[in-house]
């Protein structure tokens, strides 16, 4: 591209807030119940963090990788696609995430001590169970445009972000939540709606804590 | 006497005339009754509208059936305002099949559809180009543009070509938010084509300093991209009140006046913005009616917006 840094956020956005957040709606209704399937798996996912042991990680990450599965199809393939051209991409990068993570269900890490990185994904994972469809309601979109876990992409990456901050996952395990936190940042940014702040923060307050307890560790 | 006759209308036309302001709002929520200025494309002498439609990022709605209808009533209203020019590209996400599905339920009697190529490789813009005219349903474009200039070498030789066949009326290239300008001066210097688009409004000026008197040395028609920023600069203009000179050219608000100022560059054959709202589009196309602004107001409405916005 030349000229590169003559381009703005704004440039590369193809669509309005409008018809991102009416996607979102009309999506949820086409999938509901399945909603109540993917809280389910939300608060089992919190579950594992409350108990961590090496089978409840084998748990959380089979519960991630279905719920990162379906976002890849039924989200950005079926539905994004239709007004964002790099849809597919994002697609093919979540489908390679929920691969990685069906790794990890086959050789889970070792259980992690209990402590302040315990608490700090139990909270992470907590907005993105049950905080991230209230900013629907927070931003006066209404619970038909609510995103989900497991069903919609934030919240998902979210509560992905938690968990590997509870098992001290390895570093290539994040990239890709890592990277679509500034993707979706953004998107959100460049079409001014509220709480686009939100993922990139959580993203970057996660891998500070990680960084943080490590550090604190080898201090020890 | 019949719900539309000829005396009806005179007699609406007189009372709407006696009640002065009140008839504003009653002109703005019909299709634009004065006919709308044309522009000669300099290469062939035919008349386009001075204003047209864009679609970019309004018309991409994807499968949603309400926002596919409401962009279909935009486009009944542009055409039934006079509009002709309508504006995509494969860039677009969904706006092409948009389009494609509303001309189809409207069936315009005048369509100007203009559309670009945006690929890389010259073999890949066949393919593209048919698929886009697919999504049209239409059975040729009138122009083709090489979006962006990306590849357009190739794309230039292929649409020309095109041209000769008699399977394409009008060549073009395009850029925006003044980008590869030095590029697009040398194709304008070189290459046979008939329209150049570029940004240009009352604070993106720098057009005005080469390309737009390059355009009419070369006789090429140039359609004006992003005239309000994308809406930025309504947004910012938005509530402050429009200087006196506003009623001398017959605008109501400042997106007309910026329009104006845009169409009245006498290298200007059209500006194309772009819309999902029907009061809007109304609003669009009466900036294309009436008086327009000279030298020095163009000069004047410059400098007010710059000041203001």
């Amino acid at each position: 591209m030349s000229e590169w840094w003559t381009y703005s956020l704004s440039d590369f956005l193809m669509f309005s807030s409008r018809s991102y957040y009416r996607l979102i709606a009309s999506y949820n209704e086409a999938v509901w119940p399945a909603h109540l399937l993917a809280v389910a798996a939300g608060m089992l996912v919190i579950g594992c963090i409350i108990r961590p042991q090496r089978r409840t990680y084998r748990i959380a990450a089979v519960a991630l990788a279905l719920s990162w599965a379906w976002v890849a199809w039924a989200y950005h393939l079926q539905r994004y696609a239709d007004i964002n051209t790099a849809a597919p991409y994002f697609a093919a990068a979540f489908a390679l995430q929920a691969v990685l993570l069906c790794f990890v269900a086959l050789r889970p890490r070792a259980t992690p001590p209990s402590g302040a990185r315990q608490l700090v994904a139990l909270g992470i994972a907590a907005v993105a169970v049950a905080g991230y469809p209230l900013l629907a309601l927070a931003s006066d979109r209404g619970w038909a445009q609510a995103e989900v876990f497991g069903i919609a992409p934030d919240p998902t990456i979210a509560a992905t972000l938690a968990v590997l901050l509870a098992w001290r996952a390895h570093w290539h395990l994040w990239l890709i939540p890592v990277a679509w936190c500034a993707a979706s940042g953004a998107t959100l940014m460049a079409l001014r709606v509220d709480f686009a702040w939100l993922l990139p923060a959580v993203a970057i307050f996660v891998v500070a804590a990680g960084l943080f307890f490590r550090r604190s560790k080898q201090a020890l | 006497m019949g719900a539309d006759s000829p005396l009806r209308r005179r007699l609406l036309k007189s009372m709407l005339a006696a009640s002065g302001g009140l008839a504003l709002p009653l002109v703005q929520a019909a299709p634009s009754a004065a006919p709308i200025l044309t522009r000669p494309i300099p290469s062939s002498g035919e008349h386009i509208p001075v204003i047209g439609l864009g679609s970019w990022i309004t018309f991409n709605v994807g499968r949603d059936p309400q926002a596919r209808t409401e962009c279909a009533e935009v486009m009944r209203q542009f055409f039934a305002g006079g509009g002709r020019m309508l504006d995509s590209s494969p860039m677009y996400g969904s706006a092409q099949d948009v389009i494609g599905e509303a001309l189809q339920a409207i069936k315009p009697a005048r369509l100007f559809s203009a559309d670009k190529v945006w690929i890389s490789g010259g073999a890949r813009g066949v393919q593209q180009i048919e698929t886009s005219r697919r999504l049209w349903r239409v059975p040729r474009f009138d122009l083709l543009q090489v979006h962006n200039l990306l590849s357009w070498e190739e794309h230039l030789t292929t649409l020309l070509a095109m041209k000769k066949e008699g399977r394409l009326r009008y060549v073009g290239i395009t850029t925006s938010e003044g980008r590869r300008h030095g590029e697009i001066e040398k194709i304008m210097a070189s290459q046979p084509i008939d329209f150049v688009q570029v940004s240009y409004n009352a604070l993106d000026r720098e057009v005005e300093q080469r390309i737009l008197p390059l355009a009419r040395e070369r006789r090429i028609g140039v359609i004006v991209n992003r005239p309000f920023r994308q809406g930025d600069l309504t947004q910012a203009l938005a509530g402050k009140p429009l200087p006196g000179w506003a009623a001398e050219i017959g605008c109501t608000t400042w997106a007309q006046a910026l329009l104006k100022f845009i169409v009245s560059h006498p290298a200007v054959t059209c500006a194309i913005p772009a819309t999902s709202s029907v009061a809007h589009v109304r609003e669009n196309l009466l900036a294309g009616t009436g008086r327009m602004p000279d030298d020095a107001l163009r000069k004047r409405i410059a400098q007010d917006v710059g000041r203001l916005a």
